[in-house]
């Protein structure tokens, strides 16, 4: 029998950008948060951690809303490209993204918080500029649980279902993610093609937690 | 030459007393003790003139720069300030090797400069062959030289040294002062030190700060000090110092003499400023001025020993009420015979004895027995 790979395929690709992008974003917003007062810091910090908490078809209908083709970012999008926004891999991996970021921005700020102040200041009186500052000393640092939360964020993504299909859809062979590839063969009797996929998509959330975990419990000993 | 004048508060909150630090002063090159309690805010001084706090007004000047001033809102940021700071957990960057932890700070120096500049600091603390190692492989006594070395390389202007041998045995202490000295000869910046041990207060210093609740309470060179500590709350801070409240029974100004009642005995006491017959005067004198007799005459107490502890060069007895003698180990087993045959009596001379303050009236004054 023919098993389509295009759906897991589809999906690493997808948690993969997805995980890149949270990750950059999600430590500027974290060192943000960990490292400057600015008026509504509250606000940012509850909104960041919104994904988590709503439902992921509310999300992605919040997604439709703004980058939809009647918005003004999908209008412009599509000026720019010549094509939608929507109903793409791209839209897939912003809804990925949406659903890993909270995970990174936490995580990171608790690292990055976590860092020893007296190194930081010893950095700073050492002539070292903030951006120096990071890159050499609070995120090496802080590396570790920030990669244990980059390898999460990527498992969810992996697994994101209710948000991407809302904005993406479920368009065998362009944006049929595996999740709902398992969803569509389940639906349609084709049993084997949805415990083939479970079983991948298993195995590799197993080794990515395992490995997630692995960093997490290795302190930073040097 | 280091010159501040700030104010700190921080208000009181829910778990914490307010503080408020209120100082002025002046560091010139040579060495600067801040000595006092912990909590009197000398750590914080530090932190002020490194960049890391903000005072909420005030201003310090290092050399002909303005660091912070908040009249002009000049407040620079703590890489432009040119302070070295040795933590008191040293602060070395635990992923970076001895060379990178110094090629770190180096990073503003011209290539060449950097190298040339590394290599020295290197030799100079003997900390060379160490240079390939983590700061976890390395020992207490280590990890403070390379800490002292990498604020050395920028050539700051002014050194900060909070607490620098807590944690440090004898030897490792010892090694340490006299980094600290060789600094203060090969560098004519100011150094500030910040300890509440009082033999590195007087080994080290030029001059002394006291701070006590975010004030400086006294400052002067440490022999000055010793001497004459000014202040019963330094004298008590200090330590080393036995100090009495008499009251005053007799005045000659003009003799520059005074006779005192001091645990109940009346003595002749020093010249006495500002005192009417009748006040209580606070006095002190140190344990190696005081002399342990076996027999009454002037200026002696009747005293009963407490107990006698030996000590590096001498023995230290104790007869209650701050009646605390040092005798040169020599001396003791003799006098310690006919003290317990006839008795002891402690020498107050009155030429030791200073005034450091006025008593309370209505205080009682001790009763020996």
């Amino acid at each position: 029998m023919h098993l389509d790979w295009f759906p897991l395929w589809l999906s690493l690709e997808v948690a993969t950008a997805a995980t890149l992008i949270s990750v950059a974003l999600g430590l500027g917003i974290a060192w943000l948060l960990a490292n400057r007062d600015f008026p509504g810091k509250d606000l940012v910090d509850a909104v960041a951690m919104l994904p988590l908490a709503l439902p992921p078809t509310v999300l992605g209908y919040y997604l439709l809303v703004v980058i939809g083709r009647s918005s003004w970012i999908g209008r412009a999008w599509e000026a720019v490209t010549g094509s939608a926004l929507v109903f793409t891999w791209r839209a897939a991996v912003i809804a990925s993204t949406l659903h890993a970021i909270p995970l990174l921005i936490k995580s990171s700020r608790a690292a990055l918080e976590s860092v020893d102040v007296a190194c930081e200041r010893a950095a700073r009186s050492l002539g070292a500029s903030e951006w120096r500052l990071f890159w050499r000393v609070s995120l090496p640092l802080a590396r570790r649980p920030i990669a244990a939360a980059a390898v999460l964020a990527f498992a969810r993504s992996l697994g994101d279902f209710g948000a991407t299909l809302m904005i993406a859809g479920d368009i065998p062979g362009r944006t049929q993610t595996a999740a709902i590839a398992i969803f569509d063969a389940v639906e349609s009797g084709n049993t084997l093609t949805a415990r083939v996929l479970v079983i991948v998509i298993s195995i590799l959330t197993a080794a990515v937690v395992f490995l997630a975990n692995r960093l997490e419990k290795r302190r930073v000993s040097r | 030459m280091l010159r501040a004048t700030i104010t700190k508060r921080f208000p009181a909150g829910p778990e914490s007393a307010g503080f408020t630090l209120n100082i002025e002063f002046e560091a010139a090159p040579g060495v600067t003790v801040l000595y006092g309690p912990s909590g009197s805010g000398k750590t914080l001084t530090l932190d002020t003139a490194a960049g890391f706090v903000t005072p909420d007004s005030g201003r310090i000047l290092l050399n002909d720069r303005i660091l912070f001033d908040s009249g002009a809102h000049v407040h620079l940021p703590p890489r432009d300030r040119q302070c070295g700071y040795v933590f008191q957990s040293y602060a070395l960057f635990p992923h970076m090797t001895v060379r990178a932890n110094l090629a770190f700070a180096a990073n503003r120096l011209p290539r060449l400069e950097r190298h040339r500049r590394i290599a020295e600091l290197l030799d100079r603390f003997r900390i060379a062959d160490l240079a390939g190692r983590f700061p976890h492989e390395l020992s207490g006594g280590q990890k403070q030289r390379v800490s002292i070395a990498r604020s050395l390389i920028a050539s700051p202007e002014v050194l900060l040294l909070d607490e620098p041998a807590n944690g440090l045995d004898a030897a490792l202490r010892a090694d340490l002062h006299s980094i600290i000295l060789e600094i203060r000869q090969s560098l004519a910046i100011p150094i500030l030190l910040v300890t509440h041990n009082a033999e590195e207060c007087f080994m080290l210093s030029d001059r002394v700060l006291i701070f006590e609740g975010g004030s400086i309470v006294h400052r002067a060179a440490p022999l000055e000090l010793l001497r004459n500590p000014g202040t019963e709350s330094v004298a008590r801070l200090l330590g080393g110092f036995n100090v009495y409240e008499a009251e005053v029974v007799t005045l000659d100004p003009g003799r520059q003499t005074s006779r005192v009642r001091l645990l109940d005995t009346e003595i002749d006491g020093p010249h006495l400023r500002g005192c009417f017959l009748g006040d209580r005067v606070v006095l002190c004198m140190r344990p190696e001025e005081l002399r342990i007799a076996t027999r009454p005459g002037a200026n002696r107490i009747r005293g009963f020993l407490v107990r006698a502890t030996d000590r590096m060069q001498s023995v230290r007895a104790d007869f209650g009420h701050d009646l605390i003698v040092d005798t040169p180990r020599g001396d003791w087993p003799a006098l310690k015979e006919s003290g317990e045959r006839d008795g002891w009596w402690i020498e107050l001379p009155a030429a030791f004895l200073r005034q450091i303050g006025r008593g309370q009236t209505g205080r009682t004054v001790g009763v020996i027995g």
